[in-house]
């Protein structure tokens, strides 16, 4: 079982820079053909200053910087033992390649179910801009199958 | 992409979106493109030492199509808040489609908004995540 003193951990800011040749990689690998998330004018003919961080990108943050295995490893949970249980977002403004980021991330709490068979991180996290605005909030619920 | 001042009703469906089969290509780009490097989604070994028979698609990637289904229904600018359950594994060869419709028109906030149900189904009808979202109307 999960140690339930990582309830209200908050991990070290991970800054994140939006780039666009990896903006066009997710749009390709997700099948997304919509020019704006793609094609820098027709992103601007949109009204974006350049490619939108499509909507499920952000969680990029946590996995390129690690924090996110890296803190599921502390907690004695094995990559093999995972499923995603949930994911959410807000938003609150747009997010776009040329963009550096900062997400933070705390989790908010752990629970069981099924007398511990299955095990529930929760965990919150926020996107802030540049200017330190809150530009998107998201949370991942893990299940781990013990 | 819905009309401005397009009429909206509770119980409008959306328009579906059908992808292609789930395929071990399509799992090793999403890996990439996500930063999502668990080899339990790549790596049929990995998989099998962890009790799986097979590699299997990232949740995420499901979300990612539907969020492809909303943001060709409206500009994405317009979602404002959106969540999903993952249900069920979603295997090699599926082949998902994604569907959605109208459960609430709302006023928040100054604007008119929408809520949906959302969902992502394989072949056999299993829905694989399920969901909900609040887009801005135009």
């Amino acid at each position: 079982m999960i140690d339930k003193k990582w309830i209200g951990y908050t991990g070290p800011e991970v800054r994140f820079d939006i780039e666009r040749g990896r903006l066009r990689f997710f749009a390709q690998a997700i099948g997304e053909s919509n020019p704006i998330y793609v094609d820098q004018d027709a992103a601007q003919a949109a009204g974006y200053r350049d490619l939108p961080v499509p909507p499920t990108f952000l969680l990029a943050a946590d996995l390129d910087s690690n924090e996110l295995f890296s803190t599921l490893a502390r907690m004695g949970v094995s990559l093999g033992k995972i499923l995603h249980g949930e994911q959410g977002y807000t938003y609150h403004r747009p997010i776009c390649a040329g963009e550096s980021v900062t997400v933070r991330s705390r989790i908010s709490d752990i629970y069981d179910k099924k007398g511990g068979a299955l095990e529930f991180i929760v965990r919150d996290s926020t996107v802030s801009n540049a200017s330190g605005e809150l530009a998107a909030e998201f949370r991942s619920v893990i299940v781990v199958r013990n | 992409m819905v009309e401005q001042h397009a009429v909206i009703n509770v119980g409008d469906a959306i328009p579906e979106l059908q992808l292609p089969p789930v395929t071990r290509t399509t799992l090793a780009l999403f890996a990439g493109a996500s930063g999502d490097h668990n080899p339990i989604h790549i790596d049929i070994d990995f998989a099998r030492k962890a009790g799986m028979p097979d590699v299997f698609a990232h949740g995420m990637l499901g979300m990612a199509w539907l969020g492809r289904l909303l943001t060709a229904w409206v500009p994405q600018s317009q979602l404002r808040t959106w969540s999903v359950r993952f249900l069920g594994i979603t295997h090699l060869g599926d082949r998902m489609t994604c569907s959605g419709s109208v459960v609430e028109v709302f006023e928040e906030d100054g604007e008119r908004r929408a809520k949906l149900e959302i969902k992502a189904c394989n072949q056999d009808g299993d829905v694989k995540i399920a969901g909900d979202a609040v887009v801005a109307l135009p």
